[in-house]
């Protein structure tokens, strides 16, 4: 046996010496590219708590000691109160993503259903439709979209930003995959011979068989909903600052060139996606994973 | 021997609860998309500004792709450099994220590497992804911003490291113009847009990777490939269907772009520099009452269409399944050939 660790140890130690020389310069640069990921997001964080003329004037990787002072002039700096309010924005953004968030899963869970279950003659052919229209992007539709809506008197309201989330093909095509791989026919028969209704069917034994992928589906469109910048402010025309959403005030900030005070500027920046971070951090286990299964678009 | 009651309930058809259950979909789908497209190419027929209601036929179209007078010339012009400047700012983020994206990829998924921390790398990498857009572009324009008295993060970090001098005597720097200059401006956006999806990329592909048979793997290692190898055998030809589909679904996007192009720039003043196709179209449609150019916005929207269509078409075509008609073809050569044997037996079939 020793004879043999002998002949065989050298090759071996080598190999292994390789192995563990890739996985440290590997290690490192992740590193690196961890550093490039959280150093603008760092800079934002650490400049919304430091002074203007320290932000103008040097870079720093500590914390100032201004932030309870910018987060004053939050509510005082008077140019700054006609572009941004995070009160407002937070309210409208929150009302905005989570109506459209449940109308996107309801009616996806809704469409994925019947057409999985159901026998009838359009059945395939509404599917392919369906996966047809995945493709077209927003941005193509968008000029009929916005001159549609002012003839019938719907830009500037919130209607034309909640309620087209009914329709979300991407959505139905991933719940309808993972009907098919999880949720037999038998139950729905079972069900009925119980004489359950066919809407409570769906409600009741349905969509809590579906979680996981209810779940992860909410998880995007939330995501999508509140970082939805192109949509807002398309149909939001001439609103009051009040009712405009979170990256429509970010957006007005950095059109109005009144605001000079750089620590407020980094403050509401970093105010506007804090949450999405605190969520992201909670999340971001199944984030990875609904990412895996191919379940978002773009 | 069916009772009564059986025989009944076999017919019920329940084919009405299909219908009622997908006619929710289909009735926003029709009236908030699908109305919306055809109001685009009605538009797109339609002029400018106070004509908005007048037919004009394909004069829209003849204009954004021919010119023709000075104002004309102008629009179309405009509409080629925003096509180009898509096409410019797409090249160089794509081409970036996915080396960075597929190395990434191959190195996670590789068994034999001992890296800690590998579920804490990934959870970073994707974050940029989930942040507002909106946000991210005037925080960069923040970072990158620059003027002789303010030089902003990115110039202060330049001039720590010896790269942007700072004029001794007055004080003042010799900035980078990151958010005035033509180049300059267009690499910022294209670093935003590879920062975003570099991570978004690198799960997709790493799912791919992990569903090629890893007996194929095992194969390799015992037979003493190298890494080099193994990706060039056999990682990287059976993953180019899921990167064709990652290169036309980034295509589609990259025609998208908008956010950040839309909001990198100083103030009130447009950078022509970075202003992609999506953009042009909405500061089109966007313009106030009458000067809006909405024939023109609605003419740009469907040649985007027909771009998009085609981009679709192919990316249909890369990952269609190639085995699966490969063998209809020969089913049908078969078959052919049988009808051809039994034609020569006087017709009948044996």
């Amino acid at each position: 046996m020793s004879k043999m660790k002998s002949v065989y140890g050298e090759p071996k130690d080598n190999y292994s010496f390789k192995i563990r020389l890739k996985s440290t310069i590997l290690f490192i640069w992740f590193l690196i590219l961890t550093i490039i990921c959280l150093l603008p997001i760092y800079i934002l964080i650490i400049n919304a708590t430091r002074q203007h003329s320290e932000v103008a004037n040097s870079i720093s990787f500590i914390p100032g000691s201004h932030l309870v002072e910018n987060f004053k002039s939050l509510s005082t700096n008077q140019n700054l109160k006609l572009a941004y309010n995070a009160f407002h924005g937070y309210k409208n953004s929150l009302f905005i993503t989570v109506f459209s968030t449940f109308l996107t899963v309801f009616f996806s869970a809704m469409t994925a259903y019947g057409i999985h279950v159901y026998d009838f003659k359009i059945k395939e052919i509404s599917y392919t439709v369906i996966l047809l229209v995945m493709m077209v992007p927003v941005q193509v539709t968008s000029a009929g979209f916005v001159a549609f809506m002012a003839d019938i008197g719907l830009t500037n309201t919130y209607w034309p930003l909640i309620v087209p989330a009914v329709a979300a093909p991407a959505v139905v095509y991933f719940m309808r995959s993972y009907m098919k791989s999880s949720f037999p026919l038998d139950i729905v028969e079972a069900a009925r011979i119980d004489g359950c209704g066919e809407f409570r069917t769906f409600v009741s034994i349905a969509i809590p068989m579906m979680k996981p992928a209810i779940a992860v589906q909410a998880i995007f469109a939330f995501i999508a909903s509140w970082n939805n910048f192109y949509t807002p402010n398309m149909i939001l025309i001439n609103v009051d600052m009040k009712k405009k959403t979170l990256p429509m005030m970010v957006s007005a900030l950095q059109a109005s060139d009144k605001v000079k005070d750089l620590g407020l500027i980094y403050l509401a920046i970093a105010l506007s996606i804090l949450p999405i971070i605190l969520a992201y951090v909670l999340l971001s286990r199944f984030i990875i994973a609904g990412v895996a299964l191919g379940g978002v678009k773009e | 021997m069916a009772s009564a009651a059986q025989r009944r309930i076999k017919s019920i058809s329940y084919a009405k609860y299909g219908y009622i259950f997908i006619l929710p979909f289909f009735l926003v789908y029709f009236f908030f998309q699908l109305y919306p497209l055809i109001n685009t190419f009605i538009v797109s027929f339609h002029g400018n500004g106070p004509g908005v209601d007048d037919f004009v036929g394909f004069a829209n179209y003849k204009t954004l792709l021919f010119g023709g007078g000075r104002r004309e010339a102008a629009i179309s012009s405009s509409f080629y450099s925003s096509f180009k400047n898509t096409i410019i700012l797409w090249f160089g983020n794509f081409i970036p994220q996915i080396a960075l994206s597929l190395s990434l990829a191959v190195w996670f998924t590789e068994a034999n590497l001992k890296i800690p921390g590998k579920g804490f790398f990934k959870v970073v990498m994707y974050l940029p992804n989930v942040i507002t857009a909106a946000s991210v572009a005037v925080l960069f324009l923040q970072l990158c911003g620059q003027s002789e008295t303010n030089p902003g993060a990115l110039n202060i970090l330049l001039s720590k490291v010896g790269i942007v001098e700072q004029n001794s005597t007055s004080g003042l720097y010799d900035t980078i113009p990151f958010v005035e200059g033509v180049w300059q401006s267009r690499g910022v956006v294209m670093f935003i847009q590879t920062w975003m999806w570099f991570g978004n990329t690198m799960i997709m592909l790493m799912s791919g990777i992990q569903g090629i048979n890893p007996s194929l793997f095992e194969a390799a290692s015992i037979d003493g490939a190298s890494s080099g190898q193994v990706f060039r055998k056999i990682t990287f030809p059976l993953l180019t269907p899921i990167m064709a589909y990652t290169l036309v679904t980034s295509m589609i996007g990259g025609l998208q772009m908008f956010d950040i192009p839309y909001l990198y720039h100083k103030g009130t003043a447009k950078n022509e520099d970075i202003r992609t196709i999506a953009v042009l179209i909405y500061d089109y449609f966007h313009a106030q009452l009458d000067e809006n150019k909405m024939g023109y916005a609605g003419a740009a929207s469907v040649l985007l269409f027909f771009v998009t269509l085609i981009l679709g078409c192919i990316s249909f075509y890369i990952t269609r399944d190639k085995d699966e008609i490969a063998k209809k073809k020969q089913r049908k050569k078969i078959a052919k050939q049988l009808k051809q044997e039994s034609k020569q037996f006087g017709g009948f079939s044996i």
